[in-house]
């Protein structure tokens, strides 16, 4: 059984003049599979954040419908949590308390544990009693992750979450995540523009068109973890979206 | 000077109080400090390794604050606390001496000299007054200006949150903010009579607005991000406005609060000129009626900065706590 299905989601949104509708989705199909992980890429402003909102329920498509489990997804759930691309953590909570925040029906032990596990995680212990603004950006979105795996969520669906980092931190973001998914055994819907990032996390891989966006392509990466930056599949791979994107891999060069 | 004296209803157009209810909140010094926070345990060395980057704050601030200026292994941080007072003291020196030899070569016998003054406030501390009338305004401000924080901020944050509720008040706060609270004094004798409700009524409509519309403000201009993070772990709306929506606004909420209470304590002053007899405001008009005391005059308005002052701080502490102090940009 599938955990999420999108079904013939199209998206319009009201133009500057009456009367006038900007077209963004256009009849989307698409199924991610209990604990997958599945990028979405897309150039930027193709509406895929747009994509990631309606089936996360903090937008309505204007047509079709999102099953979780089988259910139409009406609002935003518990169950299911988002990590924003500008960063949710709340900047008047410290490590500690936004990590629990997600937690405020178990016992105070309960919870004191759930949060330590996940600090841990992240790799954050020692910080507990820090502020956001007291982090750098990499540890913010750290703390976000925590916070999202200590509420137990069946499914995370991520918005470009390393999209502010440096190249490095970011890296090293994506061999955490990768490293906690498969022991969490999620389900994770990530959206990025970026390919390569794509290629280094995902099972899948849905490429998605410019404005009204459709999906282009679907690419099995069915490479072994950890993965090779430098090996044939990978680069076989990248270079597939990148030709389904219509990009050339030589600066300079017009597309093909 | 006759401390008994009635003055009500006599002295009601001689004097310009409005022209105290200008400017805002006092001046105060600098006291913000750079964000040098001990995180305390040690970093973690996790498959991240602890980015040596993170006390950004902590690491780089007290090397920033040090440089330049001085060439002295002084330590500079007790430099810059005698600059901090050295300079403040010598302007209120020069200030002073230049007050002092103005009333001599003007030859006024009316003008007090800042000696007269000092002579002034404490004369009124061996009479027992100061501190009743500073007592006693502080006490309509206290009744006024909490009334106002109660009431103006939940209003405050449910206006800026259900938009009807908004569209149907808001004409109406706009038509009464604008309204001095100097303005309600006759009706607010009328209601309230000679008595000590009557300041706090009007120190209480010169609040509440300030308090309001910052609080709206604040609701309005949140980071939609944090709803939506509050949304998705399933907050009912008393949780939401009690975890998220209040906490996001208390920044701002308390920008508005200062001010209100610069405000609060321009009008008891104005306030206790004409409806009570006591308090600080009444002191200077009973100063100037009852024998054109004014070394006492200029000792009240003395006492009323410097009151002013302090509230202005006490409240700034509020800015330092850690679950604000992200609210004020980054120093």
């Amino acid at each position: 059984m599938t955990a999420v299905s999108i079904r013939n989601v199209s998206m319009r949104f009201a133009g500057k003049k009456n009367g006038d509708s900007i077209r963004v989705l256009e009849n989307i199909d698409a199924e991610v599979a209990h604990g997958e992980f599945v990028c979405i890429v897309g150039p930027s402003g193709c509406g895929k954040s747009t994509l990631l909102n309606i089936v996360a329920g903090f937008l309505k498509a204007t047509s079709g419908d999102v099953l979780v489990e089988g259910e139409p997804v009406i609002a935003p759930d518990p169950r299911r949590i988002f990590v924003f691309q500008e960063n949710g953590v709340f900047p008047w909570l410290n490590v500690h308390e936004n990590v629990g925040f997600g937690l405020r029906k178990q016992t105070r032990a309960q919870r004191d544990q759930t949060i330590a596990r996940y600090i841990d995680m992240v790799s954050l212990a020692g910080f507990e009693n820090a502020y956001p603004h007291e982090l750098s950006g990499g540890m913010r979105q750290r703390v976000e992750i925590a916070r999202a795996l200590a509420a137990n969520p069946d499914i995370i669906y991520m918005d470009e979450p390393f999209g502010a980092l440096d190249f490095l931190t970011r890296l090293k973001m994506r061999a955490d995540l990768v490293r906690i998914w498969q022991s969490e055994k999620k389900t994770i819907l990530f959206v990025t523009h970026d390919i390569e990032e794509a290629v280094q996390l995902a099972d899948r891989v849905l490429v998605m068109s410019n404005r009204p966006a459709t999906i282009q392509e679907v690419v099995d990466v069915d490479l072994p973890r950890p993965r090779h930056l430098d090996s044939p599949g990978y680069l076989e791979k990248r270079d597939r979206i990148f030709k389904v994107m219509g990009m050339s891999l030589r600066v300079g060069e017009t597309a093909t | 000077m006759s401390a008994d004296s009635e003055i009500l209803g006599s002295a009601l157009p001689a004097r310009p109080p409005a022209g105290a209810s200008r400017a805002v909140s006092g001046a105060s010094p600098d006291t913000s400090e750079p964000v040098a926070t001990d995180l305390g345990a040690p970093t973690s060395q996790g498959v991240f390794g602890a980015a040596p980057k993170t006390t950004r704050g902590g690491a780089c601030a007290p090397q920033k604050r040090v440089s330049g200026k001085k060439l002295f292994v002084w330590p500079p941080s007790t430099d810059a606390l005698l600059w901090r007072i050295v300079r403040p003291v010598g302007m209120a020196a020069l200030f002073l001496t230049a007050w002092g030899l103005a009333v001599r070569w003007s030859g006024s016998d009316l003008f007090p000299t800042p000696g007269n003054v000092a002579r002034g406030i404490v004369e009124l501390i061996q009479k027992g007054l100061l501190f009743k009338y500073i007592v006693a305004s502080l006490f309509r401000v206290s009744w006024g200006f909490t009334l106002a924080v109660i009431i103006g901020v939940p209003l405050g944050l449910v206006l800026g949150w259900y938009s009807r509720a908004f569209q149907a008040l808001n004409p109406f706060i706009q038509i009464l903010r604008p309204i001095s609270p100097i303005a309600w004094i006759p009706l607010a004798i009328l209601w309230f009579g000679v008595s000590d409700a009557a300041p706090i009524f009007l120190i209480f409509l010169a609040s509440v607005f300030p308090i309001t519309v910052s609080s709206i403000a604040a609701v309005q201009n949140m980071q939609p991000v944090y709803l939506r993070a509050a949304l998705n772990f399933g907050l009912s709306t008393g949780e939401l406005f009690r975890q998220v929506i209040f906490r996001a606004c208390l920044p701002q909420i308390i920008t508005g609060i200062r001010i209100a209470l610069g405000v609060a304590w321009l009008v008891v002053v104005a306030a206790e000129m004409i409806a009570v007899n006591s308090g600080l405001g009444y002191l200077i008009i009973d100063a100037r009626n009852a024998g054109k005391r004014y070394d006492l005059v200029v000792a009240g308005m003395v006492m009323i900065g410097l009151i002013g002052l302090v509230l202005d701080l006490l409240v700034r502490q509020l800015e330092k706590f850690d679950e604000v102090r992200w609210g004020y940009g980054r120093k």
